[in-house]
């Protein structure tokens, strides 16, 4: 087998010096009855061509990534550097390990320090983790930080959170005595009703509100952290679409107490729903709460500038069961395809992409709207998302889009809310050109 | 022992990006916008809006980012370099054919809510790969869906909790304690923890085996769910009594999780699933070589036994006829544990192993791995204390008790590795064992660097022994010496600021 | 090992002083030593009351974190706040500037179920 780099030879030759006639009897210890007695009934081994191909017919079959598409909802479509790529394929970055010691790995040490500053400075925080497995998963993460920081169980969240990371947020509080209650959404402006907030009190942990919201509308988040203070609870942000903080002001600047963040948009492919990118960032004083890998600066007896993982006793390897979390990796490579792609596009690229994105959307919402029997049912501000009324059903179009038109127009929101019909959920990007717009305003026109 | 290496260039201490950044440089283009321009004010409001023009953001031209990259890499050991001997991480070859096959276009820019009539390819290939899982643990029920092996873990352990609860009902709630050995991995009490059990800690023996006596006794004190352990043992040992050990359990009505860390030393020799295992999870980055990309992404797979199947997490990836599907009708299911489907990049890279290897190669590197770490025990039985007489399968434990005598202790050996040209093996895990140094090679060490390996490690002992000083000041030979982590821990700075002092020293 | 001899130990490995209803508790030279380089002290809130063995805060060291058990039921009336600029003071002197909590006691009986300081050296012998 051509990655085992002792020939059967060799190995011949090593199992006489242990004493050894067989590579049967290294498993002596394994008692008879547990060995299994046959091969795995799996495939005998394929050549690099033989798995080239199958692969590729296999990846022939999901023509989805083909065609024209306008889906969002937690997963963006956006232009990646060419060097991210590239770079991450450097053999010092993606086969090492984890950077436990540090004198062999200021590469990587050096790379999440850089990528913990820029998630600081999109988020307007203090603080920011070496990355979590992906946005849904930050997000659980945080609502445990913030119970173990109040000390309380309950938490009070929006409805217009993803859907699916409201599911990941039950399971991971399933067995505790966690509480979730709900802020209701404003049928009109697709904004979080103020008057729920009522619901905040002194059992209450965190407040936790995305924006963009699931539905694309920008909330306004101001005063959110005060009411939330006002009962000592923390206050929590989301945000699923990180291109917006190329242009959105900063949960920070609301007074956010921990802001989670999904960053697949930053240089990383879509890949099927992962590997991703989750972003966790929360104020100083609660950096000791705050679960995951952190890179801190640290001098060697010379006075050289290195890095180090630190603050590691939060860690589950070493609190055993009194972790802030379980989590042991985290998504390094990831993170340094994020950094690649932050450097990269830099201060005038992040911003220019945001513009492009808002641009063309605003566009194809205007666009849309002047269709007949269309409409735009949530009057709140957008970023690159919203959602648009059909007559009819929007599974129904949305069908007819991808099977007569070869467009994936976006994603009928029945997937998730049943009672909504005739809603479709449409994103917009910088990779959508005017002439996929306009056909599909075309297209739609045609379907109506 | 001195080598000179080609490796200079410009800056050897390459600074932070921010310490580079020159207002007015760029590093990309993007299209011109091509539709007509609304104004801004009017979609977002400059309330919405941020309004410090990102400052403080870098601003540098490709080429820098492609040098900074670049340079910063050099100073990063790597599978590709060389062996590293970490117990418990499996660091195998990462295959460039995985990295080729994971990048199809057909695969990265699938959208995971695209109609599955138009994903069919990517479902067929999560399908193959959890029949593939199930055949290898020899457990039928497979959820590709968590992130890494502790996500994995914790999901094998909320399948536990879902299944006695459905099974006992209220009386579950006497069910609440999880026995988990000392010689654990860390992440193992956090898990528990998370599914609401409390945690018993269950002996092991001299030879690191599980104390079969403390367990009977633990069980007879009631209110057991189950037990975590992990075969062969963090000490490298295979659990020979696996079988009367899961029967304990299950005679309490508990079920058994194994950590499926040690893996390589099982695969196409034993299944979790013919040794009584309810349920396992694995390391896609361990034994079936995704890369450990500095520290992640993972793929942490559960598979579990039939009666457990119902509750693994939600969509299961169903076949109907010769149609791949989403299924969500799961009543039982503990939920979701990430959002979609799982890290499925580092699937496409598992099944290209697999079938890379096929079932006579994944055989073949389980006996490789195996001989190796035996190897290496056998050589260095003697210049270090090993604990333990048994056996070892994929990975050896040594204690650093004779160097400690002259006052070398593991932290001190490790970084004396770094000399020789070796990343330093697992250190101080399990905790057991006093000065622990677990060192797994895998299959993809050649006997030369075994020997070298094996050579090294005997002349630390006798650095130890006549000069002990040279090890307890190590490495000499890095860019940056030992950190003072201390400093870093009681006034951590995580993060670059405008007002912070640049570079002072160049290394 | 340094083992003064005016004070009580408990197994968590921390000593007591009492001084009529007021008792100051610390860890040992033995639990620093174990830890390593002390980076971080979380101590109780003032007001807190516990009881004998209950958890109270916690020492963390660079890779290590344990926790600091009350020995003796009481109420925190005060808490020493030096710790927070200078947890190192736990290295070099952990019984004297590295005293952590200051306890109003209700039971003095209590007392007695802790160990002397001979009886502390016999019990580190035994399980260390």
């Amino acid at each position: 087998m051509r990655y085992i780099p002792n020939s059967p030879e060799e190995r011949a030759e090593m199992l006489k010096v242990l004493g050894l006639s067989s590579s049967e009897e290294l498993f002596r210890s394994i008692p008879e009855d547990i060995r299994l007695k046959r091969p795995l009934k799996i495939t005998e081994p394929l050549s690099e061509p033989e798995v080239i191909a199958l692969m590729e017919n296999l990846a022939s079959r999901n023509s989805a990534s083909q065609r024209i598409s306008f889906l969002g909802a937690g997963v963006y479509s956006h232009y990646s550097p060419t060097i991210v790529d590239y770079l991450i394929q450097r053999s010092e970055f993606f086969t090492a390990y984890t950077p436990y010691q540090p004198e062999v790995s200021q590469g990587t040490l050096q790379y999440i320090f850089e990528f913990q500053t820029l998630v600081c400075q999109l988020t307007g925080m203090e603080v920011a983790n070496a990355s979590m497995y992906d946005g849904s998963t930050a997000m659980a993460e945080a609502v445990l930080m913030a119970q173990r920081i109040t000390r309380r169980q309950k938490v009070l969240l929006a409805k217009t959170v993803h859907p699916e990371y409201i599911e990941v947020l039950r399971t991971y509080t399933k067995y505790t005595d966690t509480e979730i209650d709900f802020i209701d959404f404003d049928e009109e402006t697709g904004l979080i009703k103020r008057d729920d907030l009522s619901q905040l009190s002194e059992q209450t942990a965190c407040l936790v509100v995305q924006s963009p919201n699931f539905f694309g509308i920008i909330e306004n988040l101001q005063g959110l952290a005060e009411e939330a203070h006002s009962v000592g609870a923390l206050f929590v942000v989301v945000v699923t679409e990180a291109i917006s903080f190329g242009l959105l002001k900063t949960p920070g600047e609301f007074g956010a107490d921990i802001v989670v963040a999904e960053a697949q948009s930053f240089g990383i492919p879509m890949s099927f729903g992962g590997p991703h990118l989750g972003l966790f960032a929360t104020r100083e004083k609660f950096v000791r709460q705050m679960p995951g890998r952190l890179a801190g600066i640290a001098y060697d007896k010379h006075g050289n500038r290195g890095f180090v993982l630190t603050l590691a006793t939060r860690e589950q390897h070493i609190r055993r069961e009194k972790a802030t979390s379980n989590i042991c990796t985290n998504q390094s490579l990831m993170a340094l395809a994020a950094t690649i792609y932050l450097e990269t596009m830099g201060r005038r690229g992040l911003q220019e992409v945001a513009f492009q994105n808002v641009q063309k959307a605003a566009y194809a919402k205007r666009k849309i709207k002047e269709l007949e029997g269309y409409s735009i049912p949530y009057s709140g501000y957008t970023f690159n998302e919203f959602v648009v009324r059909v007559p009819g059903s929007a599974e129904e179009i949305l069908e007819k889009l991808r099977s007569e038109y070869s467009i994936i127009g976006g994603l009928a929101l029945s997937r998730y809310f049943p009672e909504m019909k005739s809603d479709f959920l449409i994103c917009v990007t910088e990779t959508n050109t005017k002439e996929q717009i306009d056909n599909l305003v075309h297209c739609l026109k045609e379907l109506r | 022992m001195s080598i000179k290496k080609v490796r200079q260039h410009p800056t050897q201490n390459e600074p932070l990006i921010f310490e580079r950044s020159q207002k007015g440089r760029i590093g990309y283009r993007l299209p011109k916008l091509d539709v007509e321009e609304t104004n801004l004010d009017s979609v977002i409001p400059e309330d919405f809006r941020r309004s410090d023009d990102l400052e403080g953001f870098p601003e540098v031209s490709e080429v820098d980012v492609v040098r900074h990259f670049t340079r910063m890499s050099t100073w990063n050991y790597s599978i590709d370099l060389g062996m590293y001997p970490l117990g418990s991480c499996t660091m195998k070859y990462n295959s460039r054919l995985n990295e080729k096959v994971a990048r199809i276009p057909g695969f990265t820019n699938l959208h995971p809510l695209a109609p599955e009539e138009e994903a069919q390819g990517a479902l067929e290939l999560m399908y193959r790969l959890q029949q593939d899982l199930a055949e290898i643990t020899g457990l039928p029920g497979v959820s590709l869906q968590p992130a890494a092996g502790a996500q994995g873990e914790m999901t094998g352990i909320l399948l536990i909790r879902a299944f006695l609860d459905k099974r006992d009902g209220q009386a579950s709630r006497n069910r609440r304690v999880m026995l988990i050995p000392d010689s654990a991995h860390g992440t193992n009490p956090a898990s528990a923890q998370m599914a609401g059990f409390t945690v018993k800690t269950v002996k092991s023996t001299s030879e690191g085996l599980t104390d079969i006596e403390h367990l009977k006794q633990l069980c007879s004190e009631g209110g057991i769910a189950g037990l975590m352990l992990t075969n062969p043992n963090t000490v490298g040992i295979f659990e020979k009594n696996i079988k009367e050990i899961c029967k304990i359990i299950h005679d309490v009505g508990g079920l058994v999780y194994m950590d499926g860390a040690n893996m390589n030393a099982l695969v196409g020799v034993a299944r979790p699933g013919d040794m009584g295992v309810d349920v396992i999870h694995l390391n896609l980055h361990k034994t079936f070589s995704t890369p450990h990309g500095g520290g992640g992404p993972g793929s942490g797979p559960c598979c579990c036994s039939a009666e457990l199947e119902p509750f693994l997490p939600v969509p299961r990836i169903v076949k109907e006829g010769d149609k791949f599907k989403l299924d969500f009708n799961r009543p039982n299911s503990i939920g979701r544990v990430k959002a979609f489907y799982g890290n499925f990049g580092m699937m496409i890279r598992a099944l290209s192993y697999i079938y890379t290897h096929g079932a006579e190669g994944l055989k073949e590197a389980t006996e490789a791995a195996v001989l190796n770490a035996r190897y290496i025990a056998h050589h260095l039985a003697n210049a270090f204390e090993k604990p333990f007489n048994s056996d070892c399968m994929h990975e050896v434990v040594l204690s650093h008790k004779k160097q400690a005598r002259k006052g070398v202790h593991t932290i001190d050996i490790a970084k004396r590795l770094i000399d020789y040209g070796f990343h330093p093996m697992t250190i101080y895990f399990p905790l057991i064992v006093d000065g622990a140094m677990l060192i797994e090679p895998t299959e993809s060490v050649g006997k030369q660097d075994l020997d070298a390996f094996i050579d090294a490690m005997k002349s630390i002992a006798k650095e130890a022994e006549e000069n002990p000083q040279i090890v307890i000041d190590a490495p000499h030979t890095t860019r940056i010496g030992r950190l003072d982590e201390a400093t870093a821990a009681r006034k951590p700075v995580l993060r670059w600021k405008p007002d912070m002092e640049t570079m002072t020293k160049t290394a | 090992m340094n083992i003064p001899e005016n004070l009580r130990y408990s197994r968590d490995h921390e000593w007591l002083l009492l001084d009529d209803d007021v008792a100051t508790i610390g860890i040992t030279d033995y639990a620093q030593k174990s830890l390593g380089d002390i980076v971080y002290v979380e101590l109780p809130k003032i007001g807190e009351k516990f009881n004998a063995h209950e958890p109270c805060g916690s020492v963390e060291s660079v890779k290590a974190i344990s926790e600091i058990f009350t020995p003796i039921t009481g109420e925190v009336i005060e808490i020493n706040e030096h710790l927070n600029d200078s947890p190192e003071l736990v290295n070099t002197d952990p019984y004297g500037k590295a005293w952590m909590v200051k306890l109003k006691i209700r039971n003095p009986d209590e007392v007695n179920s802790l160990m002397t300081a001979a009886e502390y050296e016999e019990y580190l012998k035994n399980t260390t």
